[in-house]
């Protein structure tokens, strides 16, 4: 099934601390796709997509980092005005609970990438494909 | 039991022998103390007017500002020359004091941590890690002079160097460990990264003390550590560890009373506490030489109980220490002590058991943040989830201690760890 390993971080909102985790990324050699923060006004959860997650994993636990792995969709939209709206249509009709999503456009430019955490991931991936839309394989992903 | 003779003895014969040693103390220190001399000269008392144990009851008080008074050899009823060791306390909260011992004393603490270590299930064939601080402190060699006159042998490692700490426990096939039992947590935790599994190694007893600590913590130490917990008693001024330790019945802590007089009193009165009754704990020492106290406010707040004990022993036993009274915090009135707190978290599946407890006052109020570090298990990725944590330890806590308190979750190893004792609380208050 084509999900992707996402990388979540428990961090304190200290000064420093992002720069701390991406340094230690960088020392393993591990590259960076996406990025996301949450936080409250105490704390937040970083949220990475890498091209090697648990080179990802190892080396932040390591250094002592909370560290999670979530399963999370990886889907293809255009890049161009209602290409998020539509692939969020299919997953509304089946009353799927979408808990956070984000977005970054692929090197080439005319696509963007939408990385979605539902519950049911396998169930998203079916309706996205009825929908007709392509959820982007793990390897693809981590080395785009 | 190290010495049945005495730790089982008939209750009557024992109160002749207290009665007997605490004549001879009082003597002592009337003709060798002057600030004893003139306290019971204020209260128009001699050594003679102690008839029966019950006229304790009417001897002056010793408090820690007395033992500051009088720094550094004041209160010693020997001549310097008699001292055989010195030890002194911390002086966190304060000027330190000093204790000095005679070799008498040595060798009757030393009976009394050899007494503790065989209530810990410990006999001569064991090896001892003592990982109490060796020093002015007296834990470390404390425990080491008891595991001596056992007869085990003893690794004198000291506080500190946590990695070497668990290599010696592998190497050498420890089976008591003697440590705080803060210290002991955060070996489990290093063992756990060095990739120890203390499942493998020989440890069957923990000797646990210098700090306040609950029985929930007890559970996870002997969990993670698979090990039997027994909780030590001891402050320098008094003799220092082997005042009292629990047996293997594990409910209260024996007082060896051939050598310490306990009561409880009201700390506010001063006044007298029947059995069983929670107060704070007042020592008199009848079987020390160098360095004897009368009535000595400890400040540590607990309960005496006379009941028989299964395990035999026949001397009162004192309930574990909630706290001292200089560690209890009035929170907007009521009192609050740290290991309440500690209590709650560790009654919660899946937390870290290391945590803070910060108090300020904002605006005239005083305000409580509990520090907990987020663990594995507690981390879901859903920010949701780690407020919902928050709230639920929330809600425990205050449901416990009747006071609204701010929890906050915090990065794993941000709290710092402690080799000696903890320090759980910063009070940030200009009281």
């Amino acid at each position: 099934m084509p999900t992707v390993r996402q990388i979540s971080v428990f961090l304190e909102n200290k000064s420093g601390r992002l720069l701390d985790v991406t340094r230690r990324l960088s020392e393993a050699g591990v590259n960076v796709r996406a990025l996301c923060v949450a936080d409250t006004s105490e704390f937040g959860v970083v949220r990475l997509i890498v091209d090697d997650p648990h080179k990802a994993h190892e080396a932040l636990k390591e250094q002592g980092f909370t560290v999670k792995e979530t399963i999370v969709i990886a889907v293809e939209v255009e890049d161009r005005p209602g290409g998020l709206s539509e692939v969020l249509k299919p997953l509304v009709e089946q009353e799927m609970n979408i808990e956070y999503l984000y977005c970054f456009v692929e090197k080439s430019g005319d696509k963007a990438v939408v990385i979605i955490r539902v519950e049911e991931a396998e169930q998203a991936v079916g309706a996205l494909k009825v929908a007709g839309f392509r959820c982007i394989p793990a390897e693809e992903l981590y080395s785009m | 039991m190290y010495n049945p003779e005495i730790e089982a003895m008939d209750r009557e014969r024992l109160a002749d022998l207290q009665l007997q040693r605490l004549k001879e103390t009082v003597k002592r220190c009337e003709e060798m103390v002057p600030f004893y001399r003139a306290k019971l000269r204020e209260m128009e008392m001699t050594w003679k007017d102690i008839q029966s144990l019950e006229d304790v009851e009417k001897l002056p008080f010793t408090t820690k500002d007395d033992l500051r008074e009088n720094y550094p050899f004041g209160l010693f009823a020997v001549p310097t020359r008699e001292i055989v060791r010195i030890h002194a306390s911390s002086g966190t909260t304060g000027q330190p004091t000093v204790v000095g011992y005679t070799q008498k004393d040595i060798e009757v603490w030393s009976e009394l941590v050899a007494r503790a270590l065989v209530s810990a299930m410990a006999d001569s064939s064991d090896i001892v890690q003592v990982a109490y601080g060796y020093g002015l402190f007296t834990g470390g060699l404390g425990l080491h002079y008891g595991v001596e006159k056992l007869g085990g042998s003893v690794i004198p490692i000291s506080g500190g160097n946590t990695k070497r700490q668990i290599r010696m426990m592998v190497d050498l096939g420890t089976t008591v460990l003697c440590c705080t039992p803060s210290y002991a947590l955060f070996m489990a935790e290093t063992a756990d990264e060095m990739g120890v599994d203390f499942k493998q190694l020989k440890l069957k007893s923990g000797i646990f003390g210098a700090e306040p600590w609950s029985d929930r913590m007890r559970d996870k130490i002997e969990r993670l550590l698979n090990l039997s917990a027994f909780d030590i008693y001891g402050l320098s001024e008094v003799m220092g560890p082997g005042v009292s330790i629990e047996c293997e019945q594990k409910s209260g802590l024996h007082v060896f009373e051939d050598a310490f007089l306990a009561e409880t009193i009201d700390p506010a009165t001063g006044q007298r506490l029947p059995m069983g009754e929670q107060g704070e704990l007042v020592f008199t020492t009848v079987n020390k030489q160098g360095m004897p106290l009368i009535r000595y406010r400890t400040r540590d707040i607990t309960s005496l109980h006379d009941e028989p004990c299964g395990c035999g022993r026949t001397h009162i036993r004192m309930k574990r220490v909630r706290g001292r009274t200089d560690d209890m915090l009035i929170i907007r009135g009521v009192n609050v002590f740290p290991s309440q707190i500690e209590t709650v978290l560790m009654e919660i599946e899946g937390i870290s058991p290391h945590y803070q407890i910060i108090v300020d006052r904002v605006g005239g109020l005083d305000i409580i943040e509990v520090q907990v570090e987020v663990s594995e298990d507690m981390f879901s990725d859903r920010i949701q989830g780690l407020e919902e944590w928050q709230e639920v330890i929330q809600a425990e806590i205050e449901s416990y201690l009747g006071i609204g308190v701010k929890v906050i979750l915090v990065e794993p190893r941000s709290i710092a760890r402690s080799e000696g004792k903890a320090i759980r609380v910063i009070d940030n208050r200009e009281l």
